[in-house]
């Protein structure tokens, strides 16, 4: 971007916004194949493994002091959380057994996906170009130094979420009715219990099941995606500075002007992501605890 | 938009973080929080049994203080009651004696009148005879004329 003419020639904005786009995997190529079962995104999982780290420790720190006295703050500011979890929880999964694990989870996934999210408002070029910097004194091309921060923002990670969600699902459904039971549900359920209708049964259900996992993980990556490609585009605003001349400073202030109050109306999108991905996450299981 | 293995490390790091969460962070601060609610359930209650606590005691002490007003007050009409009975009773015993003394001195004197007056009486009828005497020396003989001097003493009375 503007201050990219360092390199040998400034990136066009299709360039620049293809740059920002691919994710630094241990190919260190941007992934060609559709499907690629070889492949890591080295950056989603760094940052998504860092984030996931703090929300630990934080957590970590306040159970370890959490006491029934009067609480400090950031003791509190957790309580809230956990009692807001464990509220919903409350409200979607009948069952106390399931919701000792169920209600950490979703408290897990609404602060992960929450800090995850807010990688977005980090000034877009800050860590690509302090990893550039690194790339490039490490003596490789600056334009394979790929950087994507927002963790969420990688259909893998979103995805892997959902497929998680799914298989606790499959394993309540198990666990809950029985093997039996669950077939059962499967073949009898929604249009009926005759044995001409049990293929449509069946059908509908994966369907359901894919859908839901699809959809689960898709809105997050698609929220966070667009998210991060706008703010890409505000970019090229400030990126077409070429000095102190009209266009320039017309385009610098739309810059900021759209900048700000895209962040401010994304720190509602980030929120309102994470919490949907765990409401979700309760409604699926608590699906799972529920015959038709 | 590509697929690749990010995917299921990404699941497994998601299924590590829970289980930690569920592990170690989850229950200590339910715990917590039980407790915390407890405590304040219990603190209200004990609040709430010291208020109507406080309120038997005010009326309590009301009573007792009704009570002792009453007992204050009968003790002080017994007492004036009991007073004005001796009072009475002191009354009674002096008009009694005075009576007494009245009647003593009413018949002392009575007696002293009689005395007083018998002694008149004979010294009158001395007083006769010795003016009859002085006055018939001897014609009139004191023994002879004992028997109307007798009478005369008799009428005297």
């Amino acid at each position: 971007m503007s201050s990219g003419t360092e390199l040998s020639h400034g990136p066009t904005a299709g360039e620049y916004i293809a740059h920002h786009l691919t994710f630094l995997n241990n190919s260190g190529e941007k992934q060609a194949d559709l499907i690629n079962w070889g492949l890591v995104n080295l950056d989603s999982l760094f940052y998504s493994v860092m984030l996931g780290l703090v929300v630990l420790f934080f957590l970590y720190r306040a159970a370890a002091k959490a006491s029934s006295g009067v609480p400090g703050r950031f003791q509190a500011a957790v309580e809230i959380l956990v009692e807001m979890v464990s509220d919903q929880a409350k409200g979607m999964i009948h069952s106390e057994e399931s919701r000792k694990y169920v209600a950490p989870l979703a408290l897990t996934v609404f602060l992960w996906i929450f800090l995850m999210n807010a990688m977005d408002l980090l000034p877009l070029d800050l860590l690509p170009r302090i990893w550039e910097g690194i790339y490039v004194a490490a003596g490789h091309d600056a334009h394979h130094a790929y950087m994507r921060v927002v963790p969420t923002a990688d259909i893998n990670a979103t995805m892997g979420m959902s497929v998680a969600v799914l298989l606790l699902c499959l394993y309540y459904n198990v666990k809950i009715k029985g093997a039996g039971g669950w077939f059962h549900e499967l073949i009898s359920a929604p249009f009926g219990n005759h044995i001409l209708l049990a293929p449509f049964n069946f059908a509908m259900n994966i369907i359901e099941f894919l859908a839901k996992t699809v959809s689960h993980g898709m809105r997050l990556f698609g929220n966070m995606f667009a998210g991060e490609l706008i703010f890409m585009l505000i970019a090229l605003m400030g990126g077409a500075w070429t000095g102190v001349n009209l266009p320039s400073i017309l385009l610098a202030a739309g810059h900021y002007a759209a900048g700000l109050s895209w962040a401010i109306f994304h720190i509602l999108v980030i929120t309102l992501q994470a919490f949907i991905f765990m409401m979700l996450t309760l409604v699926y299981i608590g699906q799972a605890h529920e015959g038709h | 938009m590509n697929l690749n293995a990010t995917l299921i490390i990404q699941l497994v790091v998601f299924l590590s973080f829970v289980w930690f969460t569920k592990s170690f962070v989850w229950p200590p601060i339910v715990k917590a929080l039980d407790e915390r609610a407890k405590k304040v359930a219990d603190g209200l209650a004990a609040a709430d049994k010291a208020k109507s606590d406080l309120a038997n005691a005010e009326k309590r002490s009301i009573e007792e203080l009704r009570a002792a007003r009453e007992s204050a007050a009968e003790l002080r009409a017994g007492a004036e009651k009991q007073a004005a009975k001796l009072i009475e009773d002191a009354r009674a015993e002096a008009n009694r004696v005075i009576a007494a003394a009245r009647e003593a001195a009413t018949a002392e004197a009575g007696a002293a009148a009689q005395k007083a007056k018998d002694a008149l009486r004979d010294q009158v009828a001395a007083l006769a005879v010795a003016g009859a005497e002085r006055i018939l020396r001897r014609e009139i003989n004191a023994q002879v004329h004992s028997d109307l001097l007798a009478n005369l003493k008799q009428e005297l009375s």
